[in-house]
């Protein structure tokens, strides 16, 4: 068990929808939420984790409405992106209070667990306040994971760590997914979530845009229509290179403005350089004009 | 009640320089005090009108605003709030265990230096130490009840607080009489007029209605603060 469902959940703030009409389904294993900045991955997981109230819709774990139900904490652990928490405390006296308030058996021995799980031992006695960023996240995903939760929710775990940081984050989740456990994990960077995730969630300007494993989403985000603007120093000739080739489905030209619409990002991107050296034709301005492609592809490509 | 909250939250509300300062204008009343009594001597209507205008009117209210949204406000603000509420523990639960740390806090730091003030200037003549004692213990309680509201409910407590003690109970009440019947500081005043001997002070409210309005904020606000943190949303840095 230990499923988290998203049924038409939409959120907004005033005029503003953060969230538009999403249904997902998180099952045991990794999950990755990707996204653009901005594109609703925060209000989700505000949502999942019953900070935040839907606007339609239901959010449920297991069955059971999540918003205004501090029982589901027993099976919930979260790790926020904010890095504010209880600074004038030492790492060991953080956990502790965490189990604390759990209300666990056996506080001591389960915020020892934890601490050991992050390998954050030998800091634990000093105080929060004066951790690395990369510490604080970790202490942060010990009081976290302190009642050994089932499905455990993470808002940009990555974000400020150092490359071996990251790499001992991922292990813990990846040996976390391995135990059947459900996990949430939400970034901006499509390499960290490739790397990690075995089912990855898009989302887009608030919308659920894609859904699937990592090749299918890099296969969506590639392999499909694809409109640019071009300028050049010889719009023409171009076009009939361009249209030449089979990953170019149809070219346009009104006035002095070049549209190509092509089949195969990977093919076209290498087409269009080729062609324009081989025809002489000078390139000024390659732009990808549908606007929702664009955010998708704006990331894509800075990653 | 939970033990770990309110232990966190005596760590942070004492632990930084709030403390020092809280206690600096304890000792301040104190010292105000012992220096009237050894300038002007023993004068009941002088100890009436010292406590009643600079710790019921002036101390309290301040402390309760200070120390009632200082329990929950700042959490709230930077998000540590999250680790409190992300535990299978009744939100009203976490808002008694707040309110506990208020009104100790404020009853400490306000309502038994004005118990000592008085004391120091009047001694037991009268029950005029202990009328005033008792009217800061309540409204100790009340202003901490209000407060912590006041900081769940909105990102502006302080403001608004102030705006309350200084605008409504201050500066409206002296001109306006009915404003003095919704007053906190007029309701514990009741209870001085009632405890203390002598004629000294009088307030604007009879004391069965003072009683009853206090019992109403103090259990009604913790009863809503309670209610408006289940339903506080708390959305990521987007």
């Amino acid at each position: 068990m230990n499923v988290l469902s998203v049924d038409t959940v939409s959120r907004w703030y005033g005029n503003v929808v953060a969230v538009n009409d999403v249904t997902m389904t998180i099952g045991p294993g990794i999950t990755g939420l990707l996204g653009p900045n901005g594109a609703g991955k925060s209000t989700l997981i505000s949502m999942l984790g019953g900070f935040l109230a839907p606007s339609a819709g239901t959010v449920t774990l297991d069955g059971v409405t999540v918003w205004k139900n501090p029982e589901i904490y027993r099976t919930i652990g979260l790790v926020p992106e904010r890095e504010a928490s209880y600074d004038f405390l030492t790492g060991w006296q953080f956990v502790l209070a965490n189990a604390e308030l759990h209300g666990l058996p056996d506080p001591g021995a389960a915020a020892k667990r934890a601490l050991a799980t992050v390998e954050m031992e030998f800091a634990q006695g000093r105080k929060v306040g004066e951790y690395s960023k990369g510490m604080r996240q970790r202490v942060k995903m010990a009081s976290a994971l302190v009642h050994d939760p089932a499905v455990l929710l993470l808002d940009e775990p990555f974000n400020g760590m150092d490359p071996r940081q990251r790499l001992h984050l991922m292990d813990l989740l990846r040996q976390m997914g391995a135990a059947g456990r459900t996990v949430l994990f939400s970034s901006h960077i499509l390499e960290e979530v490739e790397q990690l995730a075995q089912q990855i969630e898009v989302m887009v300007a608030g919308r659920h845009a894609a859904s699937g494993d990592f090749r299918e989403i890099r296969r969506l985000m590639i392999d499909r229509p694809h409109q640019y603007v071009i300028r050049s120093s010889d719009d023409r000739a171009l076009a009939s290179a361009l249209i030449a080739d089979g990953s170019t489905a149809g070219v346009q030209l009104t006035d002095d403005v070049l549209s190509v619409e092509a089949v195969s990002f990977l093919r076209f991107t290498e087409l269009l350089p080729r062609v324009a050296r081989a025809a002489g034709i000078r390139l000024y301005e390659v732009s990808p004009t549908d606007e929702s492609l664009e955010s998708v592809f704006s990331y894509l490509v800075k990653s | 009640m939970n033990g770990t909250v309110v232990r966190l939250t005596y760590r942070a509300l004492l632990g930084g320089r709030r403390a020092w300062l809280l206690l600096a204008m304890s000792v301040l009343l104190l010292a105000m005090a012992v220096l009237l009594r050894l300038t002007v001597g023993v004068d009941h209507q002088v100890t009436a009108d010292f406590l009643g205008a600079v710790a019921v009117a002036a101390l309290v209210p301040l402390f309760g605003l200070i120390v009632g949204t200082g329990v929950i406000g700042p959490e709230i603000d930077d998000g540590s709030v999250v680790y409190l509420l992300s535990k299978p523990i009744s939100r009203p639960r976490i808002i008694l265990s707040k309110f506990a740390v208020a009104a100790t806090g404020t009853v400490l730091f306000a309502a038994v230096p004005t118990f000592v003030a008085g004391l120091v200037m009047s001694g037991t003549a009268g029950r005029i130490a202990l009328g005033f004692g008792v009217a800061a213990l309540v409204a100790s309680i009340a202003y901490s009840a209000i407060f912590l509201l006041l900081a769940v409910v909105t990102r502006h407590a302080v403001v608004y607080g102030l705006a309350y003690a200084l605008i409504w109970e201050g500066l409206l009440g002296s001109f306006v009489p009915g404003a003095r019947t919704l007053s906190v500081q007029q309701w514990s005043l009741s209870l001085t007029e009632a405890i203390a001997t002598r004629d000294l002070v009088s307030s604007d409210v009879r004391l069965a209605v003072a009683g009853v309005l206090l019992a109403v904020v103090i259990v009604g606000a913790t009863w809503y603060a309670g209610q408006r943190l289940r339903v506080l949303s708390l959305a990521g840095e987007e």
